[in-house]
């Protein structure tokens, strides 16, 4: 059996995976794929913990379950806006929507 | 009876202020005019009609006319006390509806000749019907505080029409000047009656329990007023001296006069109104107000009254022998007269057990009595110095002279008026004066005196005012450039009505003084408010006639002729005397010096300076600081989206180290 640890560290590469690409890309887009690495990094932890420590319970499932759907109703929310931003601003880069700030 | 439709005497001049407050810069002078005046001239109707119905009806058992509160509601709610709004029908308040609704009315008519084609005459009436309203809501107040508010809506309206040539300057001085002193004096009237509400619990005029709504009430003792009774005989003489001193700014009683004279800068119909008849008689109408409370619980503090009284009628009739302006010997014989009233309610003495008593007590009725001759005598000459303005354009005596050849009917409305403020018998002033010197008499026979000699001095300088401007020399270049005219119909009918008031009343009550009638003023207004018939003491009556004529023939003498020679050589030989009393004595460089010298410099200016340095340096010390802050952490919102990201990371990184570390 593969032991937890390597599930958190597997998860803790993901998490700051997502979060490099997240704080380093400028294109939208690919921000929005880093959040979901982010997101996968805690919904592997919480089936993984459920999995092997707690087996009697299916809360972590359960979680994890609910935080797909959410995440894919928040990209669905977030490439609506991201589409919105390009007819808006005729670009897809981040460091060109600075219009909302003052 | 039912009186539900007296609101409508204090609704309707507030719709017709609104009405032309609001919309009368696009009505014509002529309609604005209309609507004041007859919504004045319907107030006058129900006004008389309360009147006749009011003392008209049986007295009741004890011999009183009843109490009437058409309409009492609470208006605030404050635990224990309450402040109600309503209207209260007793003798004087139906008597103070005679005098302001006939004089507001006589005024509206006048001021249609007296301010035509003048810019702001919308305005003018819109001003009035507010001051109608305010005095007419003073004077029918339920309880102490309803009379406060609009004891202050009169102090604005009085502010406001004096104010009412406001492009010149001394009418904008005179103004401020008028609504300082009176609100100085106001706050003693505030503190005065949250000294009694807080410890009576209550704000009504006698604390024999709250008035209940409805018609014939009695008055029910509560347990409240048992315990009131107790905490208001300690506090009660401070209270009341307190609302005194209020009283004695809005009535013009020394040293708080110094702003009636000034306040003539206003039109002659409004100082005819406001500043001679009715508010300034305020004062003595809340005495008289307060009158049982002050017998009950202040008999004492009444001498502050006497004293305070018998010297303002002194100091401003010695002024008025002086004055050139025949609006200010108008203004110092108002507050000479104001202050008879004063001393009239002052000098009545506590009866047995301190009870209402008609005998001991007359002086409440002389008062009152006084109040009312004195309305319609002095706006009637008032009025005729408008007209006398109106002809020569100037408010100057010098500038008149033999001025009744060009104006029969001021001339005799002015004589008659005249007349009967130096008390000359079948002329009303007689017999009101008559009565407070009877009474003065019988409280002490040197302030007997002491009116009497003032009564005299009264009769001396009006007749030096008669004479000045209807006799004497013509300033002939002056009249020959503009030759004086009467004044229009519209100013010479309310002259003629009030003169005919005067006369009236003065015949009516003379003849029925000595020869005993019942039905005199003191059957509708007395102390105690049962019928007191009034009964010259002939003694007296003679004495005070016979010094009235004295003076006026002293006054004769000395004025009538084209040529002066005695006035002269008695200015040459007391220059420094005639100028200290043309200064007024100075009252009002002393109250400057007070002001500017001692106030302002010891008090205001270090305060000033503490406000500016420490209160102002406090918070201009705060914005700085959060200004500061702000600045230097407003680079972080810097909107980029990554920046956040990353400082959320370290916060939660951090967060997460200092928690694992506890």
């Amino acid at each position: 059996m593969i032991p937890v640890e390597c599930f958190f560290v597997l998860s803790a590469l993901l998490f700051f995976i997502g979060f490099f690409g997240f704080v380093t890309r400028r294109n939208l887009l690919a921000m929005l794929i880093s959040i979901e690495l982010v997101l996968n990094a805690v919904d592997l932890n919480f089936a993984a913990i459920n999995r092997l420590l707690y087996p009697e319970g299916t809360e972590g499932f359960f979680f994890t379950l609910f935080s797909i759907g959410v995440s894919a109703a928040e990209t669905a929310v977030a490439i609506a806006i991201i589409i919105n931003v390009y007819r808006h601003f005729h670009s897809d880069q981040v460091n060109s929507i600075q219009e909302m700030k003052n | 009876m039912d009186y539900s439709y007296v609101f409508l005497i204090l609704l309707l001049p507030a719709l017709s202020f609104l009405v032309l407050g609001l919309a009368g810069m696009k009505m014509s002078h002529k309609v604005a005019g209309l609507i004041g005046t007859t919504s004045l001239g319907i107030v006058t109707i129900l006004s008389y009609m309360t009147a006749f119905a009011y003392f008209g009806a049986d007295r009741t058992a004890d011999g009183t006319f009843q109490t009437i509160v058409p309409y009492n509601f609470t208006w605030l709610p404050l635990g224990n006390l309450h402040f109600d709004m309503g209207i209260l029908l007793d003798p004087i308040s139906v008597m103070m509806l005679i005098v302001i609704s006939t004089v507001s009315l006589m005024v509206h008519i006048y001021s249609f000749g007296y301010m035509h084609g003048e810019k702001g005459f919308q305005r003018y009436y819109a001003f009035l019907s507010l001051f109608t309203m305010s005095m007419l809501g003073l004077v029918v107040a339920t309880n102490i505080f309803q009379m406060y508010l609009f004891w202050e809506l009169v102090g604005v309206s009085s502010y406001l029409l004096i104010g009412f040539y406001y492009p010149l300057k001394p009418a904008i001085a005179a103004s401020k000047k008028a609504f300082i002193v009176t609100r100085f004096a106001d706050m003693f009237f505030l503190i005065g009656i949250l000294l009694f509400g807080y410890y009576t619990e209550s704000f009504s005029f006698s604390f024999a329990g709250d008035i209940v709504m409805g018609q014939g009430t009695t008055p029910f003792i509560t347990a409240n007023a048992t315990k009131a009774m107790a905490a208001g005989a300690m506090i009660l003489p401070t209270a009341l001296v307190l609302m005194f001193i209020g009283g004695a700014g809005k009535s013009a009683m020394f040293p708080l006069h110094i702003w009636l004279p000034d306040a003539m800068e206003g039109p002659t119909p409004v100082s005819a109104l406001i500043h001679a008849a009715t508010m300034v008689v305020a004062g003595v109408f809340q005495i008289a107000r307060m009158f049982p409370l002050w017998i009950e619980y202040a008999p004492q503090a009444m001498s502050i009254v006497v004293w305070v009284g018998v010297f303002t009628a002194f100091y401003a009739a010695a002024v008025a022998c002086a004055q050139s302006d025949i609006k200010r010997v108008l203004a110092f014989s108002t507050i000479s007269q104001i202050a008879f009233m004063m001393v009239a309610l002052g000098v009545c003495l506590p009866g047995h057990e301190a009870v209402l008593d008609n005998h001991t007590q007359l002086g409440y009725m002389a008062g009152m009595f006084h109040l009312f001759t004195h309305a319609m005598f002095k706006a009637c000459l008032f009025l005729g110095a408008g007209c006398i303005i109106h002809a020569v354009h100037s408010n100057e005596m010098a500038l008149m002279g033999g001025l009744r050849k060009y104006m029969p009917i001021t001339h005799i409305t002015f004589l008659i008026s005249c007349l009967a403020i130096a008390g000359i018998p079948f002329f009303s002033g007689f017999s009101s004066k008559d009565e407070i010197i009877t009474a003065c008499f019988q409280y002490s026979p040197m302030v007997g005196w002491i009116m009497t000699g003032i009564a005299a001095m009264t009769a001396f300088y009006m007749f030096r005012l008669y004479y000045g401007i209807f006799w004497g020399t013509e300033n002939r270049e002056a009249h020959a450039h503009h030759t004086p005219h009467e004044a229009p119909l519209s100013m010479t009918i309310p002259l003629i009505v009030l003169t005919v008031i005067t006369v009236g009343v003065g015949i009516y009550t003379t003849l029925a003084g000595f020869l005993g009638w019942t039905n005199s003023f003191g059957s509708f207004v007395s102390a105690n408010g049962m019928n007191y018939d009034i009964h010259f003491d002939t003694q007296i009556a003679v004495t005070s006639t016979v010094i009235a004529i004295l003076s006026i023939c002293l006054a004769t003498y000395i004025y009538k002729g084209e040529q002066q020679p005695i006035a002269d050589r008695l200015y040459k030989t007391f220059p420094k005397l005639h100028r200290a009393a043309y200064k007024r004595f100075y009252q009002d460089e002393i109250w400057q010096f007070v002001t500017h010298k001692i106030i302002f410099r010891c008090v205001s200016t270090p305060i000033a300076w503490f406000d500016r340095h420490v209160v102002d340096g406090t918070f201009n010390f705060l914005a700085w600081g959060a200004n500061e802050s702000g600045e230097s952490i407003r680079s972080w919102q810097s909107g980029d989206v990554r920046h956040y990201a990353i400082w959320f990371l370290t916060g939660t990184v951090a967060l997460t180290l200092i928690l694992l570390a506890l």
